[in-house]
């Protein structure tokens, strides 16, 4: 892989011609490899297609790293066979976890960040990057529950994750927003606890307020439905003035608006990339 | 295995579900508005996966008589499997068997041909069949060799109600026509050049295949199939097939 990636877009099926012919510099598209771990097909086919022309990234969301059990084997195996397809620039996954007992509970669910599952996690990241012969990123999740278990913080915990096992942090600052809403600590402290050298991608997105939660200090969903906001733009600029230029994909799962819609919000996060890129 | 984790894990996915205590050990977060949140999640992207899985249930019943029963589905079964394209292996019997439903038999048979359209679009690549690869071969031959149809082909037979039919029109947007032929009907699905497409099976199609899937020759096939459909145009129903690329290639000579 020799492409830079600058900003890039999730890809989705319904924007699959306008993605083909994207002719911005630095592109870049992601996918949700679940997606695409079938045996044959034409969404593997439209997968190739793009890939003959973008760089790839594999963003996985069912490993289930912080589970108390080691990822599925079969799950890996179908996993490499893909990365070995599409040799993606990049392959994240999040620290949570979505099976157990031979069922997929799709979501990112939280652990109690304790020292015995810290040793578990890591032990899980280390047998994925062994077999899928690369390092991954891992990504911090959006977080709805305040739990009196946590014997670490966050980034303490994803900095000894780096340590112990090589891998590389997703840092999505949508998801940093979102939970020190929801949890209550200061977003820029927590970015500026991460250490910068592990970051190998970044993530944006928009979010929702929950329309269930009638408390006062209303809970924020992850809900990928909506625009980035600018205070997460703000935090984003902090960041990357800290860090420097990192592939930043804006996500959008929900409410999906025409390409260039995206591509509005795409190309502003490239240009702080690039005025970043300028002042280095 | 870590037992803590375990525990945990356990516990979590017992409430997102209802089946937990309150005093369980987890009360300090499922007392918070949060726990919903994942509660919600969890249950919305099964029911989800359903009906994209599902879209002609969807069109016959609507969306929230739908939602409703995918949601009595998804709680008594997760999926077993990470890709949710694949979920739902189990939604057309629950359908057949659902009380609620029961007005509309038909709407098993039609939620299979749905999943066998997401088996034939998800189904490995593979070369089909040409017709001048059966006539290169001597009839003696022809006879002794088995066709195997391709991963991509499903067929289904319905014995007592047009499934096909109110699947055809509700998966091509169409309306139903207003005198539906109350009889069996089976139907051919095949994906070709990465697109699935449709057409009405026989029952001596419908037989016939599954000798073929079963490994058995050409000969034992066509015998079954004509048992089936007494005066079954046997040549006619081979190109048919064939045309369809519902055969995989090298067909196996069974000699």
């Amino acid at each position: 892989m020799t492409a830079t990636l600058g900003a890039g877009l999730g890809l989705k099926p319904q924007h699959f011609d306008d993605a083909l012919q994207c002719a911005e510099a630095e592109m870049w598209f992601e996918v949700h490899p679940e997606n695409y771990l079938m045996a044959g097909g034409p969404r593997l086919a439209w997968l190739d297609a793009v890939r003959s022309r973008h760089p790839v990234s594999l963003h996985g969301v069912s490993l289930s790293l912080a589970g108390a059990v080691a990822p599925d084997q079969q799950h890996l195996h179908r996993l490499k066979e893909l990365i070995r397809r599409v040799e993606p620039a990049l392959v994240s996954e999040h620290l949570a976890w979505s099976t157990l007992d031979g069922r997929y509970y799709p979501d990112l669910l939280p652990v109690p960040r304790t020292s015995d599952i810290l040793s578990r996690v890591a032990t899980n990241i280390q047998r994925t990057q062994e077999q899928l012969q690369r390092r991954i990123a891992i990504e911090n999740p959006s977080h709805y529950l305040r739990m009196d278990s946590h014997d670490w913080s966050e980034t303490d915990f994803l900095d000894e994750l780096v340590r112990r096992t090589g891998c590389g942090l997703l840092v999505d600052v949508n998801n940093v927003y979102v939970s020190a809403h929801n949890i209550g600590y200061d977003a820029r402290t927590y970015l500026d606890n991460l250490p910068a050298e592990a970051i190998m991608e970044i993530h944006l997105a928009g979010h929702s307020e929950d329309s269930d939660d009638t408390t006062e200090t209303q809970l924020l969903i992850d809900s990928h439905d909506a625009p980035v906001i600018e205070p997460v733009w703000r935090l984003y600029r902090h960041l990357i003035a800290r860090i420097g230029e990192r592939p930043t994909l804006i996500e959008r799962d929900d409410k999906i608006p025409a390409f260039a819609e995206l591509l509005t919000e795409r190309n502003k996060a490239q240009e702080i990339l690039s005025v970043q890129g300028v002042l280095k | 295995m870590n037992h803590a984790a375990d525990h945990f894990q356990h516990e979590f996915i017992r409430a997102i579900y209802g089946v937990g205590d309150s005093d369980s050990s987890l009360a300090q977060l499922t007392s918070q508005p949060g726990f919903k949140v994942y509660r919600n999640t969890v249950l919305k992207a099964c029911v989800d996966a359903l009906a994209a899985n599902y879209p002609t249930i969807v069109r016959l019943v609507g969306e929230e008589w739908f939602r409703s029963a995918a949601l009595i589905h998804a709680c008594a079964e997760p999926p077993e499997n990470v890709c949710l394209i694949e979920y739902g292996r189990g939604f057309a019997g629950f359908l057949s068997a659902f009380g609620p439903a029961a007005e509309l038999p038909y709407l098993g048979d039609v939620a299979r041909l749905d999943r066998y359209w997401s088996e034939c679009h998800i189904a490995a690549d593979e070369a089909p069949l040409e017709a001048g690869m059966l006539a290169a071969l001597g009839e003696v031959d022809l006879l002794q060799s088995a066709l195997r149809p391709r991963a991509s082909v499903r067929w289904h037979w319905c014995a007592n109600q047009p499934a096909y039919s109110i699947w055809q029109a509700n998966r091509e947007q169409r309306d139903l026509a207003d005198e539906l032929n109350w009889d069996g009907e089976g139907a051919l699905l095949s994906r070709i050049d990465g697109q699935v497409v449709w057409q009405p099976a026989s029952p001596g199609m419908c037989v016939f295949l599954d000798a073929c899937a079963a490994g058995e020759d050409l000969q034992t096939a066509t015998t079954k199939a004509v048992e089936a459909e007494p005066g079954l145009d046997v040549a006619r129903l081979l190109g048919t097939l064939i045309h369809a690329e519902a055969f995989a290639s090298p067909f196996i000579p069974t000699r």
